[in-house]
């Protein structure tokens, strides 16, 4: 367990810049999540502090010490791919034993056995440990390879998208899963995902990247309620938060260009009318899609709602968030 | 109803399909088969007009191959002692007697030590050179791929006065080593063409997992890289094997006793004592054994080799 240090970090691609000046502390024992589309630098972050890329510039240190001229083995990290990379030619059970294996460690085969069976419990995977390692379903495969990384015992886990192709059930067991071997063993966690749930409830830090850039970095409440632009604030929440111009309820401060209402930051009641386009009833939700104008907006409202679509309402902002022309959050 | 498919070919096109391919194994094996039998003719049915297919089976060809024999006169024939086994027999029957082993078994042992060494020696080179190739940066790669393949593109054997005469001053000429060298020259290119585009194939990460997990570079390679080219080694090798072990040209020239191969040494069967066309027959078919073994061992490998390195991207 150790802390991991990233200062002023890029790296390029040819003539892409995956990665530009990303510094960003991931305390000893944190669960940081990594949020970003697509080639926002996300699994460059990963593959740097793993020691699969060097950077062009910046530095990664690892318990207070610069890991640059390690290799991946000295460097005492275990990573979980997006693409599962298991080994195809070995079974179930000697892709979780490799690592284990391995001359760092190389532990006695009695040993091996025993973390073997213990991580393929936590992970329904002890019926398949003879299976060979192409015998399997994407979910299963997926498993093994967070099995590879759990069997050991890092100074860093690095997981990219590791719940990504599993099923809705098993994502949310292995999300509580995880949780708990944080918590237990107090270990450090470096998490790439899509999935906000995962961000909102595995997280104690999230980390925001656009383009190669850290453009956020806090506590996920911290992230959804104050976030810096309008870039940040649509990446967590679901459904979106609604953009719509500055003054579309009437007064807005001076140099606001945009106003953000996250849905449940619009009050129904009195204010601009808006026609109900369409009911989404969820269960213990409501969603109300608008047409205000110009402009589409979701809200919630309580979940046995008699709003019906067609109807007319009349909707106030409450606790908005506000935004200049470049994006950059002013109020 | 027989509605028209793409994937299912009638059961005439199975047929048209079936007959061309029996007829073109017929066409392709026939010279094969003949020289087989041939091995187990007696001289007189080899050279008999028309062609016998039909003959009682002898073993003459392979006893001539395997011993030298002296012809004598019928009266010192009459006053040995009974021949004592069947291939003492055979050789009498033709006034002979047999005053001991033939070349035949060193020459092809030669030949299993420099085909198999060179075969060896090309993979090992090979795998480890397209490995580099494969997944290092590696300065003027694409110039240095075209010089490794550049040397395939004349005959071998149009530099053969050179080396020649290098292998003279050397002193490798008529040596294992030396040919087993030059085989590998010649097949170093081929190998490392092939195993670049298999190893080529094998997704990087598996390899950066290993890393991760906790081994070198070279231990990754070991036990993640060479088990999934398996496919390719095997075929790569057969291919290696085929061409030393059917060398003819420079084995002529730069070998003549210790260290020469089966190929330059059968046609020399031809000249002791008439044209002994079964024995040549009986060397041919001994000779083709070790690649039909070899191939047939490896043969599931080598079908996947084929069309994997024919349909790289």
């Amino acid at each position: 367990m150790a802390e991991v240090r990233l200062s002023n970090l890029s790296k390029s691609f040819g003539a892409t810049k995956a990665l530009s000046d990303v510094t960003m502390t991931i305390p000893d024992g944190a669960f940081v999540v990594l949020l970003g589309p697509t080639g926002a630098g996300k699994t460059t972050t990963l593959r740097l502090i793993a020691g699969l890329d060097r950077p062009d510039a910046g530095d990664v240190q690892i318990a207070g010490a610069s890991v640059l001229g390690d290799t991946p083995a000295q460097r005492d990290v275990a990573m979980v791919f997006q693409q599962y990379s298991l080994y195809p030619h070995m079974s179930v059970r000697d892709n979780l034993a490799f690592p284990l294996r391995s001359p760092v460690l190389n532990l006695p085969e009695a040993e091996i056995d025993r973390q073997i069976n213990a991580v393929a419990g936590v992970l329904r995977i002890s019926h398949k440990l003879d299976n060979k390692a192409t015998q399997l379903s994407g979910g299963e495969m997926q498993r093994v390879s967070i099995g590879r990384a759990l069997v050991r015992n890092p100074r860093i886990y690095l997981m990219d998208e590791p719940l990504s192709s599993l099923d809705a059930k098993l994502r949310a067991e292995l999300r509580i899963e995880l949780k708990r071997i944080h918590a237990e063993m107090g270990a450090t966690f470096l998490y790439v995902t899509h999935d906000q749930i995962e961000a909102m409830t595995m997280a104690t830090h999230v980390g925001v990247l656009d383009a190669g850039r850290l453009v956020q970095f806090g506590t996920p409440r911290d992230i959804y309620d104050n976030p810096h632009n309008i870039y940040v604030a649509t990446r967590l929440g679901q459904p979106r938060i609604n953009i719509l111009p500055a003054t579309a309820f009437g007064q807005a401060p001076q140099t606001a260009a945009h106003i953000g209402l996250r849905p449940e930051h619009i009050a129904v009641g009195d204010g601009q009318a808006a026609t109900i386009r369409r009911v989404e009833r969820l269960g213990d939700q409501t969603r109300l899609h608008l047409v205000m104008g110009s402009h589409d907006l979701i809200t919630l409202t309580d979940a046995h709602t008699s709003h019906s679509a067609g109807e007319t309402v009349h909707i106030r902002p409450a606790n908005p968030l506000w935004f200049d022309a470049a994006g950059q959050r002013i109020a | 109803m027989s509605a028209y498919s793409i994937t299912e070919p009638t059961l005439r096109a199975k047929w048209v399909a079936g007959s061309i391919v029996v007829l073109y194994a017929l066409i392709t094996l026939l010279p094969l088969v003949w020289i087989v039998l041939t091995g187990f003719k007696t001289p007189p049915d080899s050279i008999s007009y028309p062609p016998k297919v039909i003959f009682s089976p002898s073993m003459e060809g392979y006893v001539n191959l395997f011993t030298t024999r002296s012809r004598i006169a019928a009266d010192d024939l009459a006053a040995l002692p009974p021949p004592e086994t069947w291939y003492d027999q055979i050789v009498r029957d033709r006034d002979m007697v047999i005053v001991g082993p033939s070349k035949f078994g060193e020459r092809f042992l030669n030949s299993v030590i420099i085909g198999f060494g060179s075969t060896a020696l090309s993979i090992i080179l090979g795998t480890l050179a397209a490995y580099a190739f494969s997944r290092f940066r590696v300065p003027l790669k694409d110039d240095l791929l075209f010089f490794i393949l550049s040397t395939r593109m004349m005959p071998p054997i149009a530099v053969a006065i050179p080396i020649f005469l290098m292998y003279r001053s050397l002193g490798l000429s008529d040596t294992h080593l030396g040919m087993i060298l030059l085989y590998t020259g010649v097949n170093i290119s081929l190998a490392v063409w092939l195993l670049k585009g298999f190893i080529d194939e094998i997704p990087r990460e598996y390899e950066e997992a290993a890393l991760i997990d906790g081994y070198t570079r070279f231990q990754a390679f070991r036990k993640v890289v060479l088990p999934q080219a398996a496919t390719g080694i095997a075929s790569t090798a057969i291919f290696c094997l085929i061409f030393a072990w059917n060398e003819y040209a420079f084995a002529v020239l730069l070998t003549s006793g210790t260290a020469q191969t089966a190929p330059p040494f059968i046609p020399t069967i031809i000249g002791v004592g008439g044209q002994d066309w079964p024995a040549v027959g009986a060397g041919v078919t001994l000779f083709l054994l070790p690649v039909m073994i070899f191939t047939i061992l490896l043969r599931k490998h080598l079908l996947r080799g084929i069309t994997f390195g024919a349909v790289r991207k």
